[in-house]
């Protein structure tokens, strides 16, 4: 009984984790209709963001507690700033075009952030794991269980709530969901589009950046970070559909549950848990759990 | 097609020469380039039926492990039969995820190849008892049928194998490329609906490359891994993967010749590049492919032909078919 | 005559719009049969679902009295029963005599063929001689990116025609084609077919080409076949007239 506690609440907070760097890559691609590569990047470039902030933070001696809003702004700044930049200065001349075509742009975008971030923050480590030490452990009915982990809970259920508000309640929200359900409204809109693409994008990075920031106290932050999460996040938002917001949110958990439970039981087959989790689901529903069906016209 | 002949046979007579007048350092370089111009061939026949393969070194070291593990624990050291086996592990590798990568296209097909391609990485990091990890393996020098080439002539001797090879395989693809299946995929890039509404199976036509190219990708790995004496996991990681993409993209999807040519250059602007920009290098090929895709489709293989009409004539017309 | 084709109750909704409901038709072989209807009437659907492009959520497709409902079109088509595009379905990169050889070596059983060249000599000479019959023939080696649009018309259904059907479908064969052009072409596609018996189903707007070159003919709306009969007595029968084609 202890023990399915503890599974299920690791596998929530994996969950989460998968969460925060899918959402992000489902959204893009539901209102652009471009699978960022580079999204792994972007996550990645939160994660040096974050962990600079965070060291620079304690060098300061500020009050401790605050190094939260160092990660949260480390994230916002890398969102605001990257996410224009990338959306303006690549995606636009792509959209619409062939999807090798995006495929190979984005993922040259790819191969020049990652060396980019290794002129900007080097090839050694970076540890800024105070914030996580912070927060001690928490008794979850007898349970020590490490606090931090139920902050990224909390920042995963924030994104999501937030992201699931804008979506329901703003008038940009509604387009946005309009468009991830039939593209063809984007013609309709002209002028507006570009704006409603930049808003998305940014939105998106500022989720990849989130993720990488609240990580950045959890692990060292190395180069090469970002293709191991490109990958996983693909997996997820596959498993629930691509495009699809809902779809991410049930994949994460799937695969967090599925992963948490390899782990405690077979630790060797930990590795490939969500490909397991990938390849039943695309068995039954090669379009994913929540898929946007699209057929052609002839 | 008389002209085809002679230029290839032009093409290897030059080979031979170039392998046995150059300094043993750049004929080593000519060899793996010639080696991984396999893989990227094989990038390229898969790009033409739309499909980019983000992991195709999951073929590149499925024929490089093989000769690892042929040469410790099988005591193979036959250089046509390690090749044979090197080929074998490649088309078994594709007759496994072949299936399943057949049922996707876009991003689907690029992220599954890559998915593969980091699960291999995994397990042969992981199961260092048998896969030595990231040390890899160490792979002694290869015998030609019973004979050992003498230690000062090795690098020769591989080099020529390795062009033998290639050149087999080029043959091999240029009669594909000629083929229905060759016309089939393009067809599917171009119009997958009408290829089943000609009642051929767009899976089954995808499968079949995927096999060819596994094959050839095997092939290719084993020989690179002769000539290196060594593998490690390094081989399947997704920079290697992405080198092959890189340079199917530069040498352009023009000829069959395209790949070996955007390889070799590849292979020496790299070893340069290493020396004097190791940590901008993965930038620099991201820029330059940017370049490409804004300014040039059609690759390396573009400028040739803008040369060749200039001094139309006496060029070999070899872009459609070849 | 002995039925080729039959539908029992096909039936099929996408959302709230009815494409097919409970069409019951039988085809006898060899017959040429024009479908006529206003737009949305589901001639197209009847077409998709005919040939397995989408399934029915109720009711069969029988072909020679086998069952083939739920069958995939690469199966269908192989079967006999083969079908032309609305809008044209070629590929642009390659040229019109390419589109045709793929069409002519995926009938010859080697479309799998990876050795053979894709041009040999009597295919060539077959593909040719069908270009020639729909004006093709000096196009052969242009890409069909540059064919104009009533010449990707002709080449879709001459693609159709060089699978040697049993059951040729057709989706508006002659829209894009010039008026002059069109009963030129018409006369020469109807005199192949009659000639070698295949059966012949085509969606027509022009009641022109309908009255001419159909035996009989299918009135389609909202899904539904309304009237069946040979188009003389159809056309005189002035519920039809005004109700379905919008004719005073």
């Amino acid at each position: 009984m202890e023990q399915l506690a503890i599974i299920l609440m690791d596998g929530l907070v994996y969950a989460s984790w998968l969460f925060l760097i899918s959402a992000g890559l489902t959204l893009i691609y539901g209102v652009l209709r471009i699978l960022n590569l580079a999204h792994g990047s972007l996550y990645a470039l939160g994660a040096y963001a974050a962990a600079s902030a965070v060291l620079f933070y304690f060098d300061r001696g500020l009050w401790p507690p605050g190094s939260y809003v160092a990660l949260l702004g480390a994230a916002l700044i890398i969102g605001i700033v990257a996410g224009p930049l990338i959306e303006r200065g690549l995606l636009r001349w792509i959209y619409g075009r062939d999807p090798v075509y995006q495929l190979l742009a984005t993922y040259a975008l790819f191969l020049i952030l990652e060396d980019g971030m290794k002129l900007v923050w080097g090839v050694n480590p970076y540890y800024a794991y105070r914030p996580y030490g912070l927060l001690g452990t928490v008794q979850l009915g007898g349970i020590p269980y490490p606090g931090y982990s139920i902050l990224l809970i909390g920042v995963a259920l924030l994104a999501g709530g937030g992201l699931s508000l804008f979506i329901r309640f703003t008038r940009i929200g509604r387009l946005v969901v309009a468009i991830i359900h039939d593209p063809e409204i984007s013609v309709a809109l002209g002028a507006n589009v570009s704006r409603l693409f930049l808003l998305t994008f940014t939105l998106g990075t500022i989720l990849a950046a989130l993720g990488g920031a609240f990580t950045a106290p959890m692990i060292s932050v190395v180069p090469g970070l970002s293709v191991e999460v490109i990958v996983l996040a693909f997996a997820v938002v596959v498993i629930g559909g691509l495009g699809s917001l809902e779809g991410s949110v049930i994949g994460a958990l799937l695969v967090g549950v599925v992963r948490s439970l390899m782990v405690h039981r077979i630790p060797e087959l930990e590795l490939f848990a969500i490909y397991l989790v990938m390849a039943l689901v695309l068995l039954f529903r090669p379009q994913g759990l929540f898929a946007i069906e699209e057929v052609r016209r002839v | 097609m008389k002209l085809h002949r002679l230029g290839g046979l032009i093409l290897i007579v030059l080979f031979v020469g170039l392998g046995l007048l150059l300094p043993g350092w750049s004929r080593f370089l000519l060899t793996l380039a010639l080696a991984r111009g396999l893989l990227v061939l094989g990038v390229v026949l898969l790009m033409q039926a739309g499909l980019v393969s983000f992991g195709h070194g999951l073929f590149f070291a499925a024929g490089a492990y093989a000769v690892g593990f042929a040469v410790r624990d099988l005591g193979v050291r036959d250089a046509f039969l390690v090749a044979i086996l090197g080929a074998g592990a490649g088309l078994g590798i594709a007759l496994c995820i072949g299936p399943l990568l057949a049922r996707y296209r876009g991003i689907f097909f690029a992220m599954l190849t890559l998915a593969f391609s980091m699960i291999l990485y995994g397990i042969l990091v992981k199961a260092y008892r048998i896969t030595g990890g990231t040390d890899g393996l160490r792979i002694a020098p290869p015998a030609f049928l019973g004979w050992s080439s003498p230690e000062e002539h090795l690098g020769s001797v591989l080099y020529l194998f390795t062009l033998a090879a290639t050149a087999g395989m080029v043959f091999l693809v240029f009669q594909y490329l000629r083929s229905p299946l060759g016309y089939t995929m393009r067809a599917i890039r171009d119009n997958e609906v009408r290829v089943e509404y000609l009642g051929l199976s767009v899976s089954r036509a995808l499968y079949l490359a995927i096999l060819l190219v596994g094959a050839m990708g095997g092939l290719g790995g084993a020989l690179n891994a002769m000539s290196v004496g060594h593998v490690d996991p390094n081989l399947v990681y997704w920079t290697t993967s992405g080198e092959f993409v890189f340079v199917a993209l530069l040498g352009g999807t023009g000829s069959v010749f395209a790949p070996l040519v955007g390889s070799i250059v590849f292979e020496f602007l790299r070893t340069y590049a290493y020396k004097y920009i190791p940590y901008t290098w993965q930038m620099g090929l991201g820029l330059i492919m940017l370049a490409i895709l804004g300014f040039a489709p059609g690759g390396l293989w573009t400028l040739y032909e803008l040369i060749a009409r200039r001094m139309s004539g006496w060029t070999w017309s070899w872009k459609r078919g070849a | 005559m002995d039925v080729v084709l039959e539908t029992r109750g096909l039936t099929r909704t996408f959302g709230r719009v009815v494409a097919a409901e409970d069409v019951n038709v039988q085809i006898r072989s060899g017959e040429r049969v024009g479908l006529v209807g206003p737009n949305g009437a589901g001639k197209t659907t009847f077409l998709n679902l005919i040939t397995g492009y989408i399934r029915p959520d109720r009711g069969r497709i029988l072909y020679r009295g086998t069952d083939i409902t739920g069958l995939p079109p690469r199966t269908i088509t192989r079967m006999g029963i083969v079908r032309s595009f609305q809008i044209p379905q070629l590929y642009p990169g390659l040229t019109v005599l390419e589109n045709m050889l793929l069409a002519i070596a995926a009938r010859s059983g080697r479309g799998m063929d990876f050795w053979n060249p894709l041009r040999r000599e009597h295919e060539v000479a077959e593909a040719m001689e069908l270009l020639a019959a729909f004006n093709l023939a000096d196009h052969a080696e242009r890409p069909v990116g540059e064919l104009p649009e009533g010449g990707r018309k002709l080449l879709d259904v001459a693609m159709a025609l060089a699978l040697r059907p049993a059951v040729l479908l057709m989706d508006e064969p002659t829209s894009g084609v010039s008026t002059r052009d069109k009963f030129e072409v018409m006369e020469v596609l109807m005199e192949v077919l009659r000639r070698s018996g295949v059966t012949t189903l085509f969606v027509e707007h022009d009641m022109e080409v309908v009255y001419r070159y159909a035996e009989r003919v299918l009135v389609f709306h909202s899904g539904r076949v309304v009237a069946d009969g040979d188009p003389q007595t159809l056309f005189a029968d002035a519920a039809v007239r005004r109700a379905v084609l919008g004719w005073e």
